[in-house]
């Protein structure tokens, strides 16, 4: 099966993302980078890796479906998400996809409280984890054993039953809350998160809660 | 007739002028024109004669007529909030939009 990845960028150091790049060519058919508006002009000299740009930012979840749109376009059959940052590693898309490949499951979501082990910040885990899982699952319906992280990957056939309407950080939440509207075959698999930064704090998590009742209000 | 009342007289008339004006240069229709009417007289009269205005606010149950105006307004305001409100997000989702469509098509191109 075609494996593509999506990777969404915005004003990355473009050293890193050549080095996540090159690292994940190895690991997947082919990569789609969507520059989401950045002030940097990236030049991507890796192979099978296809730039795109949003001449405006419009967000993370913006970005990556376009790239998923874009994956489709040219015959992907598994679509896995990726962050430019390096937070994700390469060796857990093997694990990611399995499911797929085996036929088990439509929907995979990455997950860090599995066999393997993150360092999260301990206020992270112990406070901001706990909260925004009961208000995912509250959101979604799906019981899911980490708040979503973003690594994820799914089969091209249910992609228009998932298309992302959260044009920035509250994908997370949505692709839970579609997966479940649906009824699309999910797992669950193992991966780490590398913290290189502290991510998306208590601040973060208000502005997702945010743009997650504005959708409700208007859908 | 109070200083107010002159003065408030004389908007509603600028107003109306205004209104009849961009009517007939079609520039509104006539439900907007009509209504446009019916609400500035009805501002007219509000100021020309305050007990009518009272007399309405206390068959609602409201003390004074300056109060029922305020009441509507605040209501009013949150309702006009509310349909902005869902219209910038209208935009902000056809803006996606056409930044991925503009993505995909260089793309081609």
């Amino acid at each position: 099966m075609k494996t593509l990845a999506v990777v969404p960028v915005w004003n990355e150091n473009p050293q890193n993302l050549t080095s996540v790049l090159n690292q994940l060519q190895n690991y997947v058919d082919q990569i789609v980078v969507v520059d989401d508006g950045s002030t940097i002009d990236y030049q991507i000299s890796t192979p099978n890796v296809h730039l795109l740009k949003h001449k405006i930012n419009r967000g993370q979840g913006a970005a990556l479906q376009t790239g998923t749109d874009w994956a489709i376009q040219h015959g992907a059959e598994i679509i896995i998400h990726f962050d430019a940052d390096g937070q994700h590693r390469v060796e857990d898309i093997a694990d990611l996809i399995k499911p797929i490949q085996s036929g088990q499951a439509d929907f995979v979501f990455g997950s860090r409280f599995l066999d393997k082990k993150s360092d999260i910040p301990w206020t992270k885990e112990k406070i901001l984890f706990p909260v925004s899982k009961i208000i995912n699952r509250l959101y979604s319906g799906l019981k899911l054993s980490d708040i979503h992280n973003g690594l994820r990957a799914f089969k091209s056939s249910i992609a228009s039953q998932i298309y992302l309407t959260q044009d920035k950080m509250a994908h997370n939440s949505e692709y839970p809350y579609l997966v479940k509207k649906h009824s699309i075959r999910y797992a669950e698999a193992p991966i780490k998160v590398i913290y290189h930064t502290y991510g998306q704090g208590i601040g973060g998590g208000f502005k997702i809660l945010a743009e997650l009742l504005t959708a409700k209000l208007i859908r | 007739m109070t200083l107010i009342q002159i003065l408030a007289i004389l908007f509603v008339l600028f107003t109306l002028w205004r209104v009849a004006f961009k009517f007939k240069k079609r520039e509104i229709k006539l439900s907007e024109f009509l209504t446009w009417l019916i609400f500035w007289l009805a501002v007219g009269v509000a100021f020309v004669t305050p007990e009518s205005l009272t007399k309405l606010a206390n068959i609602l149950g409201i003390g004074r007529g300056a109060d029922l105006v305020l009441y509507v307004a605040v209501v009013v305001v949150f309702y006009l909030i509310f349909r902005i409100f869902v219209r910038l997000e209208k935009m902000e989702r056809n803006i996606t939009k056409v930044a991925r469509q503009d993505a995909l098509k260089q793309d081609k191109d």
